[in-house]
């Protein structure tokens, strides 16, 4: 069970008060039109998979309403911060590398991190 | 009043001069499910406050904090989870989200506010909604209440982490509702009108142990 910190409730509620909605900060291409239908595909139906660091959309359904962006480590379920639409995550998988054979991460390797991290 | 305020928006008072029989949401529960009467060892008291008026307002807090000043003499509440309740107790405001208030009134004065809110917000970027007809408000009140609540809320209701003048949205039992905290010993819940039947009989069905009254 997650405690999630909802950036626009300004306090922690519990995981059953959101749902998840992907992957956050996808860009929609400038000019559809203009997109190979492999580029169109891959913006429209492939998403990361990493093990690690994870950047994700949630939304706060029974509260606010609100969305919002969850920095999660997808190895250890860990939620590493919260932030809101619009703003850029301040912990990301390349700041976290240096940090990841402090011991903080010990159950995995940099090397298994670093396998499965697409930026 | 005219029921025209500007050109783009047209409001109409939801309380006609008809002679249409009106049913609270709880109607068919009391014939369905009863209502104990409260005792004197009733932990828990439970109220309805059916037909209030409750309206939505939505835009930037600074626009309908002036417009609320000056209409109702009340400010929105200044943080989240915040409710505001007037002198008399009868008016509220209450946090929804970051640009949505939830404004209850007593039934009838919603009409007339709507159209002089929307007349002091002028041009700016706003909307109110009506939503009266789609919720109900319970009252729950004893030494019990918060025990009772404790069972059925997911939210910390501990005065610790819920005092007074608080109000959150969040889960109760499989439904949601809007949990407020207008004085020490009475909670209020905004329920659906769709739910209020699932909410009445899971409260009388949890505040059994506690010698739970509806008030009517």
């Amino acid at each position: 069970m997650f405690y999630i910190y909802c950036p626009y409730c300004g306090e922690h509620r519990e995981e059953e008060e959101f749902h998840p909605k992907g992957e956050a900060h996808i860009v929609r291409p400038e000019d559809p039109e203009s997109c190979s239908d492999e580029e169109w595909g891959d913006y429209l139906f492939f998403r990361n998979n990493p093990r690690g660091i994870h950047h994700e959309m949630w939304v706060h359904a029974v509260g606010c309403r609100k969305f919002f962006n969850i920095t999660r480590n997808t190895a250890t379920y860990e939620i590493l911060e919260t932030y809101r639409m619009g703003e850029a995550p301040s912990i990301t998988a390349e700041s976290r590398d240096g940090q990841a054979s402090t011991g903080a991460q010990a159950e995995t390797s940099t090397a298994q991190m670093q396998e499965g991290v697409r930026a | 009043m005219s029921n025209i305020v500007d050109d783009k928006v047209k409001t109409f008072d939801t309380r006609t001069e008809a002679k249409v029989p009106v049913e609270s949401p709880l109607a068919y529960s009391y014939r369905r499910s009863g209502a104990p009467a409260p005792g004197k060892d009733s932990g828990a008291v439970l109220r309805e406050r059916p037909f209030l008026g409750h309206l939505v307002l939505r835009g930037g807090a600074i626009v309908l904090d002036e417009a609320l000043r000056s209409v109702l003499d009340m400010p929105l509440p200044g943080e989240p989870q915040g409710l505001v309740v007037d002198a008399s107790g009868e008016r509220s405001v209450q946090w929804i989200s970051p640009d949505e208030w939830l404004l209850i009134v007593p039934g009838g004065e919603e009409f007339e506010l709507e159209n002089r809110l929307r007349e002091a917000l002028g041009d700016a970027h706003f909307a109110i909604a009506n939503v009266g007809g789609g919720q109900t408000l319970l009252e729950l009140e004893g030494a019990a209440s918060s025990e009772l609540l404790m069972k059925s809320v997911i939210y910390d209701v501990h005065p610790r982490h819920f005092p007074v003048g608080k109000a959150v949205t969040t889960v109760f039992a499989k439904t949601s509702v809007i949990l407020r905290r207008p004085s020490e010993e009475r909670w209020e819940l905004v329920v659906r009108r769709s739910f209020a039947d699932y909410v009445y009989r899971w409260l009388l069905d949890a505040g059994e142990e506690y010698a739970i009254g509806v008030e009517r």
